[in-house]
């Protein structure tokens, strides 16, 4: 813990205590935000699936158990098994560590693309600000899952290819949002203040720029993971992602739906994981970005419509 | 507003031509094994070498002039081999790789189709998203708040897909209700044509409420932080009147840009449930020819694709600028 000390005027000081930035924003997660803690917890719960895979897993996500294939749920198979009677148990934990590879490897990719083009247009501005933004313009309007499929279609299957592929649309795409941020960020005194002691650009942009962007850098890593894992799974999905015999969430649904009228629960698991998954990054991104967010805060500014009009009609009854 | 609107053309001018190279690139990539695969499909019944065979096919293709050249003829400012301009400038995609049709007719056939389906989903999107967003904005922090921020975010996360095939399947167990399988034109047949869009429909409105409603939330947030919000609130108007007069109709104009954005999304989104519900739109042609490496027609579906959302947004920003004095003067 740190401590502040403020002097006002002579005689009186503040002693403000204050802690540890990540601290402070754990601590009011769990206070203000109880879905956003939740969420947190399923994240939490997503990585260490993902890690301890082989641990977690009761069998490999490849073992095959010839005698009982399509298994119903049971005792040795919680989940069941799948066509080829591997348990689907398994396969979903599997899953996870896939999940976890795409919506890190995506986010990653996609928050230093976003970054890279976000400041050199924003910062720049001018002539390269044009040029690059008409680039973007002219990629976002590409149906996101067309341009994916038409691209996956072209490098073939893979995991390493469906992250960059993705990672990519996410850069180019979320560029935008730090584009403007790097714009109002720039209009601050103190970066004309530097710049009249003439520091170079590109201290100013790693120094002082780059710092104060981050909150929104963080919040587009986050949401972004939820939606790189939805993406992965649909394409997939529809064949062209992460091929077979590697678990992936969308792959093991559309093998499942194959087998829907012998075998209804194949589709439900992973679909089910997907749902959760992706609910628990959203809820956690939410939060993430009201308590980052100075102007969501609350306070003396803050709207809040039934409480106010309840709150007037009480200094009415008490002027009364 | 003139200027506006002319300056807004110009850009997109420009848009357009960077989306005709993007699309034109994509496919130039094509991997070698498309006119292995085409020369291995007339091999047989030809008595040219193999070598002839490729030079021919590449010379089908187009592929054996300077790569502008290729651009420019697919285009269609530039003279075709037998002298014609004929390119998508004029309306002409080409021909299909193997059944030879037009492209054109091909994707015009399935325009509707998506356009139905895109036009139910954005009708259940609005209906679901308003209500709960504005609700939401006004009791932020309450137990309706965090339920309808819930509902949202469940929206979101929870796969189309998955949901079409739940729903494809269970109902036809259960009460031997069976999914439809062939496609009725709205024409010939209309409610069995509704009743085959309805579940496909909303389902994809369900995942684009999600992120309507969360917009709906904010700006409504924003709008009753505002000075003149307050200055009704401390004149004595009833909440349902600084709601519904002063706050929503501010509220509700960069909603309308939200949707324009949702577009890409919501076309993609129809990739996979016209596969699952077989509805033969533009989704089903886009995986139809991925399959069969039918690049030409690819480059087509994605172009058309493009320029719809293009001129949708230009038809949002322009809405936004008339409804807005603002943006104009930027």
């Amino acid at each position: 813990m740190t401590e502040a000390t403020a002097k006002i005027s002579p005689g009186t000081t503040i002693k403000m205590n204050r802690r540890p930035f990540l601290v402070d924003v754990v601590i009011r997660l769990f206070k203000e935000k109880p879905l956003g803690a939740v969420g947190a917890i399923i994240v939490l719960l997503l990585l260490c699936a993902g890690i301890f895979a082989h641990w977690l897993a009761p069998y490999g996500y490849n073992e095959v158990w010839v005698g009982s294939k399509l298994a119903p749920p049971s005792t040795r198979f919680w989940l069941g098994t799948d066509n080829l009677g591997r348990d689907v148990l398994s396969r979903i934990i599997y899953g996870a560590r896939i999940s976890m590879y795409v919506g890190l490897g995506v986010s990653g990719i996609g928050v230093v693309l976003n970054a890279l083009i976000g400041l050199l247009s924003g910062f720049f501005g001018g002539r390269t600000d044009l040029i690059i933004q008409r680039f973007v313009d002219a990629w976002m309007c590409f149906p996101g899952l067309f341009i994916i499929l038409t691209v996956m279609a072209l490098v073939g299957p893979g995991v390493p290819q469906m992250i960059v592929v993705l990672g990519v649309l996410y850069g180019i795409t979320g560029s935008r949002t730090i584009r403007g941020a790097v714009i109002s960020v720039k209009q601050n005194v103190y970066v004309e203040a530097v710049r009249s002691i003439g520091c170079p650009r590109w201290r100013i942009l790693l120094k002082h720029i780059l710092p104060n962007i981050m909150a929104p850098l963080i919040i587009i890593f986050t949401v972004s993971i939820g939606g790189a894992i939805l993406t992965e799974s649909s394409v997939s999905f529809l064949g062209y992602g992460i091929p077979p015999p590697i678990p992936s969430w969308g792959g093991m649904l559309s093998q499942g739906r194959l087998d829907m009228d012998k075998a209804p629960w194949l589709a439900f698991w992973p679909g089910l994981a997907l749902a959760i998954v992706v609910y628990g990054i959203n809820m956690f991104g939410d939060a993430l970005r009201d308590l980052l967010d100075p102007r969501l805060r609350g306070g003396l500014g803050r709207y809040s419509g039934g409480k106010l009009s309840k709150r007037l009609k009480r200094l009415k009854t008490a002027e009364k | 507003m003139s200027a506006y609107v002319i300056r807004r053309i110009l850009l997109i001018v420009t848009t357009l031509l960077l989306v005709t190279i993007i699309v034109f690139l994509s496919v130039r990539f094509i991997p070698g094994s498309l006119v292995e695969l085409m020369v291995a499909d007339k091999y047989r019944e030809s008595t040219l070498s193999m070598d002839e065979m490729v030079a021919q096919v590449r010379e089908q293709l187009g592929l054996d002039v300077p790569i502008w050249e290729q651009y420019l003829r697919w285009l269609g400012v530039y003279p075709q081999k037998d002298g014609k301009i004929s390119g998508i400038f004029e309306g002409d995609f080409g021909e299909s790789l193997w059944s030879q049709r037009e492209i054109s007719y091909e994707i015009f056939r399935r325009i509707p189709i998506s356009l139905e389906l895109g036009i139910i989903a954005i009708i259940t999107a609005l209906l679901v998203a308003f209500p709960i967003g504005i609700f939401s904005a006004i009791r932020q922090d309450t137990g309706g708040d965090y339920f309808g921020r819930s509902v949202a975010i469940l929206f979101i996360a929870v796969p189309g897909f998955w949901l079409g095939t739940m729903i494809f399947v269970y109902p036809a167990r259960w009460f031997g209700w069976p999914p439809p399988i062939v496609y009725y034109p709205i024409t010939q047949d209309f409610w069995a044509n509704i009743g085959q869009f309805l579940i496909p429909g909303i389902l994809m409105g369900m995942a684009m409420s999600g992120t309507t409603m969360r917009m709906t939330r904010t700006m409504m947030l924003e709008v009753l932080r505002q000075d003149y919000v307050r200055t009704a609130w401390s004149k004595g108007l009833r909440e349902r009147a600084i709601v519904v007069r002063h706050a929503l109709k501010n509220a509700l104009i960069p909603v309308v840009t939200i949707i324009g954005l949702q577009l890409p999304i919501l076309i993609g989104g129809s990739v996979i449930m016209e596969q699952i519900f077989s509805l033969p739109g533009m989704g089903r042609l886009m995986l139809d020819s991925l399959s069969s490496r039918d690049y030409p027609v690819v480059s087509g579906v994605n172009l058309v694709m493009a320029t719809v959302i293009l001129v949708a947004n230009l038809v949002v920003d322009l809405t936004y600028a008339w409804l807005d004095p603002r943006i104009r003067y930027r």
